[in-house]
C-alpha cells in the first residue's frame, strides 16, 4: 500500500514502546494493536512526531463497548501518514469504574469534537480536555447511549418483540 | 424599577451584542446555531451548537441487517447520497470479501461522479446566492434536475436514492439512463462555462471572497480537515487518488488543488473538479463499451438480492431471498475500516463484525463533522456577512453533520 510496510512500521512503534504494544493484527491489511492509557499519548506523539513516520493525519476516533470483558470501553484512534500513505488502527481499553484517558487535543485541535463525541455516546472522560460536553444529545441526559446496555427502543414495548419477526 | 431607556442597556458602542445565529436561519442552509458575541459587525467569538437533527443512526445500525443500513446512509449527506450508499456497499463488500465485475466499478464511478456533480453544484451555486448573485444558481439548478432524472432511471428515486445493492446494481441501465447520461455531457459543460465566466473574474464576486477564511495547511490539517477545501488549502489528499476503490485506478483525472484556502480557492477547486467529474464519467463510458454489456452485478448469490420474479417462482431464489433478508448468512467475524472521497471530504466507514446479521459496531466518519469543527475558532475577527460566506463553502450538510 504505502511506502512503509506495516512490519516495519510495527517494529518502529516495538522498538520504543516494548511490550506496551499488544494484541497485534493486520485485519485488511491496517495494522492494528492496543497498548495502555498511560502510554497512548506517547505513542501519538511518537506516531505524528517522528519524522520518517509523520502520522499528521488524525482520521478518526470513537468508542466501541464489549460489555463483559474485564476492561470493556475501548478507544479507537485511526491514524494515516499522509506522506507514506499508511494507516494504523490504535486500541485502548478502559475498565468500566475507571473511564478515564488523556486528550489527545494537544497533538490535533481537531481531537476535540470527536472526543466529545466518544464521551456523549460512551462516557468516555478525557482528562485535561478543554471542552468536555455532550455535542449531539442534550445536554441533560443522564445515559451514554451507545453502551450495549441502552435500548433502542422503549423496552416496555410488546408490539415489536423479536420472536414475532421470527428471530 | 427604574425606567432605563432602552439604547443604554443594548449599546453596541459599548458592550458586545449577542446574536443567536440559528438553528432555523434562512442564510445558514440548514440546522446550524452558533451564539455569537459580535462588536459591531464584526465576530469576537462564537459557540456552535450542533445535534439539532440527530437520528441515532449508528445505534439503528447496531439492530439492522446490512441492507437495511443503505437508507440510513441516504440521509447523511443528502445532496450526494449515492457515494453514501456505495460507499457502505463497498465497505460491506470489503467484509465479505466480493471481487465485482469491472463493469458494475464503472457503473459506480458514473453514479458517484455525477453525485460529486450535484453537491458541488448546490454549494457553488448558493455560494453565488449568498454573495448576491442569484442567477447563476438558476442556471446550474437545471441540471441537477438532469442528473436526478438519471438516478430515477437506475433506481427510481431522486434524493435519497438507496442506490444499488451488495455486490452491484439492481438492474442494468437501460437505453434511457444512458441517453439521458450522453444528454447531460453534451449540455452541461457549456452551462458551466457560462457559471465560472459570471463569477471567476467577476470582480464584485473576488472582493467578497478572497481571503477570507484563509486557513493554512498546517490548520486544515491540525483539523483534520478533508475534501476539497482541504485541496484548496493546497494539500492534495484525495482518496480517489490515495487508496482507489471502485477501480478509480484506471482513470486518468487531476487533483485540483488550492493555494491560501480561503473561500474564493475552495470555489474555484469545486468547479474544477466538476470538470475533472466530466473527464471520468466520459471515460467510464468508453471503458464499459469494451466490457459485456449484461454484467450489472457480482455473482454471489449468498449476498445479492435475487430477482424480484425469480423470488415468486424459483424455490432457490426464494430460498436465498428469505436468507438474505432476514440477515442468515454469517460474516466473518473482523473489522474493517473503508474510505471514499464524498463530495465534501473522506466519507468513512469503520465496522466491526461479531460475526452477526448486523454489524457489532458501525461508525462513520463524517466529513461534515469534522470540518465544522474549526467554523467557530475561525470565525473569530471575522465580518458576520463573511461568516456566512465561510460556511457555504465549507459545504456542511446537516444531516451528515448530525447523523
Amino acid at each position: 500500500m504505502g511506502k512503509i510496510s506495516n512490519e516495519d512500521l510495527l517494529a518502529k512503534i516495538s522498538a520504543k514502546f516494548a511490550d506496551k504494544v499488544t494484541s497485534v493484527s493486520e485485519p485488511f491489511g491496517l495494522l492494528t494493536f492496543e497498548t495502555d492509557r498511560e502510554q497512548i499519548i506517547e505513542v501519538l506523539d511518537f506516531l505524528k512526531n517522528d519524522a520518517a513516520l509523520q502520522f499528521v493525519y488524525l482520521t478518526d476516533l470513537t468508542g466501541i463497548h464489549y460489555p463483559g470483558q474485564a476492561k470493556p470501553i475501548g478507544v479507537i484512534y485511526h491514524l494515516h501518514s499522509l506522506v507514506n500513505n499508511v494507516r494504523v488502527r490504535i486500541k485502548v481499553f478502559l475498565a468500566d469504574d475507571d473511564v478515564h484517558i488523556p486528550t489527545a487535543t494537544g497533538l490535533w485541535h481537531g481531537a476535540n469534537w470527536m472526543e466529545r463525541e466518544t464521551y456523549d455516546f460512551f462516557g468516555v472522560i478525557f482528562d485535561r480536555h478543554p471542552d468536555l460536553r455532550r455535542i449531539l444529545n442534550v445536554d441533560d441526559m443522564t445515559a451514554f447511549p451507545m453502551r450495549k446496555e441502552f435500548p433502542l427502543e422503549d423496552p416496555n414495548r410488546v408490539d415489536k418483540k423479536d420472536y414475532f419477526f421470527g428471530r | 424599577m427604574r425606567n432605563h431607556p432602552v439604547y443604554i442597556d443594548n449599546d453596541p458602542q459599548t458592550e458586545p451584542t449577542t446574536l443567536n445565529l440559528g438553528p432555523t436561519h434562512p442564510a445558514t442552509h440548514g440546522v446550524f446555531q452558533n451564539v455569537l458575541q459580535l462588536d459591531g459587525e464584526r465576530i469576537i467569538s462564537g459557540v456552535s451548537t450542533i445535534g439539532y437533527i440527530h437520528r441515532a443512526f449508528e445505534k439503528i445500525a447496531e439492530h439492522r441487517p446490512y441492507y437495511q443500513i443503505t437508507p440510513l446512509t441516504d440521509r447523511m449527506n443528502y445532496c450526494s447520497s449515492p457515494i453514501n450508499n456505495m460507499g457502505w456497499h463497498m465497505t460491506v463488500e470489503k467484509l465479505l470479501g466480493i471481487e465485482l465485475p469491472k463493469r458494475v466499478d464503472y457503473l459506480r464511478v458514473i453514479i458517484m461522479e455525477l453525485a460529486r456533480i450535484t453537491d458541488h453544484i448546490i454549494c457553488n451555486g448558493i455560494l453565488g446566492v449568498d454573495t448576491g448573485a442569484f442567477s447563476g444558481f438558476l442556471y446550474l439548478m437545471e441540471y441537477r434536475e438532469a442528473v436526478y432524472e438519471i438516478y430515477e432511471e437506475i433506481c427510481g428515486s431522486r434524493l435519497t436514492t438507496n442506490i444499488g445493492r451488495i455486490g452491484g446494481f439492481e438492474r442494468n441501465f437501460n437505453t434511457i439512463a444512458f441517453a439521458k447520461l450522453r444528454k447531460f455531457l453534451k449540455e452541461f459543460p457549456p452551462v458551466l462555462k457560462e457559471f465560472e465566466s459570471l463569477f471567476n473574474r467577476n470582480r464584485i464576486f473576488i472582493d467578497r471572497t478572497r481571503d477570507v477564511a484563509a486557513v493554512t495547511v498546517e490548520n486544515a490539517l491540525n483539523y483534520s480537515w478533508s475534501g476539497p477545501i482541504l485541496r484548496a488549502a493546497g494539500v492534495d489528499y484525495d482518496v480517489r487518488v490515495m487508496s482507489p476503490y471502485s477501480s478509480y485506478e484506471d482513470f486518468d483525472f487531476e487533483v485540483p488543488v488550492g493555494t491560501n484556502g480561503d473561500v474564493y480557492n475552495r470555489f474555484l477547486v469545486r468547479n474544477e473538479e466538476m470538470w475533472q467529474s466530466m473527464r471520468i464519467i466520459e471515460q467510464a463510458l468508453e471503458k464499459i463499451e469494451k466490457e459485456p454489456s449484461d454484467i450489472f452485478h457480482a455473482d454471489v448469490p449468498d449476498f445479492y438480492l435475487p430477482p424480484k420474479e425469480d423470488v415468486y417462482n424459483n424455490m432457490e431464489a426464494l430460498i436465498y431471498h428469505f436468507k438474505i433478508v432476514m440477515g442468515e448468512i454469517p460474516a466473518p467475524k473482523t473489522e474493517v475500516y473503508h474510505s471514499v472521497e464524498g463530495a465534501n471530504g473522506e466519507l468513512g466507514f469503520y465496522l466491526v463484525s461479531d460475526g452477526g446479521r448486523s454489524p457489532y459496531r458501525l461508525h462513520f466518519r463524517r466529513p461534515s463533522f469534522i470540518n465544522y469543527q474549526m467554523y467557530a475558532p475561525m470565525s473569530r475577527g471575522m465580518l458576520l456577512s463573511d461568516a456566512i460566506l465561510n460556511m457555504s463553502s465549507l459545504n456542511v450538510i446537516a444531516g451528515e453533520l448530525d447523523a
